[in-house]
């Protein structure tokens, strides 16, 4: 208690020293809270356009079709079981259909998955009714990530050929009725969209499907040779992406949380230095060494406090606004492979707050308690003369 | 204890110097008793501080005994020099060591605030010493706001505050005039009649022989002359 009313006493004393410090700290708070809600933000984000765009409440696997293997698309098909007519019917969930093909962008040729769709589907946030149209040519629509790379625009005309299910080639031209622009590649990069009764038509694969996209928590029967892949395992490869962020996140978070140490270490081994013949005196006048290095603790983990206090009054109003207005993305992320929001809204759980609070508190403590032992060492009657050791 | 409030026997200091080692004092017996107004004179380096660290349990002898209240100051641990220091004895720097960050009171306050004073008793106490040097009105003020003369008073009532049994005094005069020198030997002077306490000074100031009652003479970290002078 004693400890802690000197140390009051002596932060009030240093006036502006003290506020510099816990300001230079309460950065630390802020940035750190500030950038780990960014990822967070950043995460979610990710994984709820995920499911929106591309995963809906599940999938409902054909068990052929493997993903990872385009040569498995082949014959990764069947009808769509007649138990599930209702829910197709019902817009509560809608098959897709599977083909990999070549278009000829530009005079030359490229691989492409085409993927069939119901241009009536409401399962998935894709505007796949842009496809439905009088005209007779066929139309198809591309992501915006697909279209920039092979230099194609709305109302192009491409030529596409593909084999079906006898194995014999086919091509025919189609225009591309729309470009949608998603936050998810996966649905995006080398791969065209298009109505699945035409694909249907194409393959010679009449009411068949590679999988089904559930609507949000439908549970339809199984069905033989069909398989449910939860979001669990749908999202696997993305919760990895995300821990693989997270060390990376972590990598700043380490960083400003050594700028915060280093601001505390240089402040408390300053302190020490340029104090010592207070140290002194105070040891003269009756202090125990252990007093003097709890009193310098108490200061330093003081700091941490008082930044704590600091940062709540500029960064609460500062992080809750961008919070809700979202940080607008550059321009041309998506050039370098980031799928990313035009707007990420960070997400400040209070975990991350009351977790980044103890850990700089904690680490301010330890901080200043480190240099504070170098008093032990010091002789009261050099310190009282203030001789540098 | 003896009978003396201090009593050093046979006391050498050495300290370490290159390969060997420098001896501060040599074969030093003195006895102190309640009351005294002493002066330990003697040129630069003759070991006046080093007595005066030992006495206040600051430093240890090297060899023979100092026991001060009856602690033999060659023994102590660290926690009870300190609980010595802070119960029995206090300090005057020639460099006044205020406190920089705390006010004239608050200067004055903190040895009690080691003590657990209740703080209705240590107001009573720090107004108290505040007025033996006069400087009752100047509260609040802050080191650096004062001069010389005033830091030297607030640290002679922050050294009697807790109305020590023995006030040890480094060079008390060095940095100031003849007229705040005289000025604040009359009030420790004041404070030894009345309260009893006894003060020890290193010093070689002419203007602080003329106020003690007895004079120890240092030479070469030996006693040269012991004697009891005019002011007893």
């Amino acid at each position: 208690m004693l400890a802690f009313k000197l140390a009051v006493k002596n932060l009030a004393g240093a006036g502006l020293r003290t506020w510099l410090n816990a300001f230079v700290l309460s950065l630390a708070y802020v940035v750190i809270v500030w950038h780990s809600g960014l990822l967070e933000g950043w995460n979610r984000m990710a994984r709820h356009d995920m499911i929106e765009w591309d995963i809906g409440g599940g999938e409902i696997w054909f068990e052929k079709y493997d993903p990872y293997d385009p040569f498995s698309y082949q014959d990764a098909h069947a009808p769509v079981p007649e138990n599930w007519t209702r829910e197709v019917q019902q817009g509560r969930m809608t098959p897709v259909l599977l083909t990999t093909a070549s278009f000829y962008p530009e005079g030359r040729i490229q691989s492409v998955l085409i993927k069939g769709i119901d241009p009536a589907q409401s399962v998935l946030k894709l505007p796949a009714d842009s496809m439905r149209t009088d005209e007779e040519i066929v139309p198809v629509m591309i992501g915006k990530r697909m279209a920039d790379s092979n230099h194609l625009k709305k109302g192009d005309y491409i030529t596409i050929r593909w084999r079906d299910r006898h194995g014999t080639f086919d091509a025919a031209e189609v225009k591309i009725a729309h470009i949608f622009k998603a936050n998810v590649p996966t649905i995006d990069n080398g791969q065209i969209w298009m109505p699945i009764e035409q694909l249907r038509q194409w393959l010679k694969m009449p009411g068949e499907a590679t999988y089904l996209v559930l609507g949000q928590n439908e549970k339809p029967a199984s069905a033989e040779g069909w398989t449910y892949q939860g979001h669990d395992r749908l999202l696997a490869e993305m919760d990895k992406m995300i821990r693989q962020k997270s060390v990376g996140g972590m990598i700043l978070y380490t960083l400003m949380l050594l700028l915060a140490m280093l601001a505390i270490f240089d402040t408390q081994v300053f302190s020490i230095f340029r104090r010592q013949k207070e140290i002194g005196t105070q040891m003269a006048l009756g202090m125990t060494r252990t007093q003097v290095i709890g009193l310098f603790t108490i200061e330093g983990a003081m700091h941490g406090v008082l930044a704590a206090v600091m940062a709540a009054v500029y960064g609460i109003p500062l992080l809750s606004l961008q919070a809700v207005r979202g940080l607008k993305m550059p321009e041309g992320m998506d050039d370098y492979g980031v799928a990313v929001a035009e707007k990420i809204f960070p997400v400040y759980s209070a975990g991350l707050i009351a977790g980044t609070v103890v850990l700089v508190m904690l680490t301010t403590t330890i901080v200043s308690y480190w240099p504070s032992r170098k008093i032990a060492k010091m002789k009261p009657t050099d310190a009282i003369r203030g001789k540098l050791q | 204890m003896n009978g003396h409030l201090i009593t050093i026997s046979n006391l050498f200091k050495h300290f370490p110097m290159g390969k060997g080692h420098f001896t501060a004092l040599k074969d030093i017996s003195l006895n102190f008793d309640e009351g005294e107004f002493t002066g330990i004179v003697g040129p630069s380096g003759s070991g006046k501080t080093t007595l005066l660290n030992i006495i206040g349990s600051l430093d240890s002898p090297s060899e023979g005994s100092a026991v001060v209240m009856g602690q033999d100051i060659a023994t102590l641990t660290l926690k009870a020099a300190a609980r010595l220091r802070k119960r029995h004895l206090g300090f005057i720097f020639q460099t006044y060591n205020l406190l920089p960050v705390y006010n004239v009171f608050e200067n004055v306050e903190f040895p009690l605030l080691l003590l657990r004073m209740s703080a209705y008793e240590r107001k009573k106490a720090v107004m108290h010493a505040l007025e033996w040097v006069g400087l009752g009105d100047k509260t609040g003020s802050r080191p650096k706001q004062l001069s010389g003369g005033e830091c030297q008073r607030v640290a002679i009532a922050r050294a009697i505050v807790k109305k020590p049994a023995i006030v040890l005094a480094d060079e008390p005069t060095a940095n100031l005039d003849a007229a705040n020198s005289h000025h604040i030997l009359k009030t420790m002077s004041t404070l030894n009649r009345e309260l009893k306490t006894t003060f020890i000074f290193a010093t070689h100031d002419d203007k602080v022989i003329q106020y003690l009652k007895r004079k120890i003479t240092l030479e070469d970290g030996k006693v040269a002359k012991d004697e009891m002078t005019a002011g007893s």
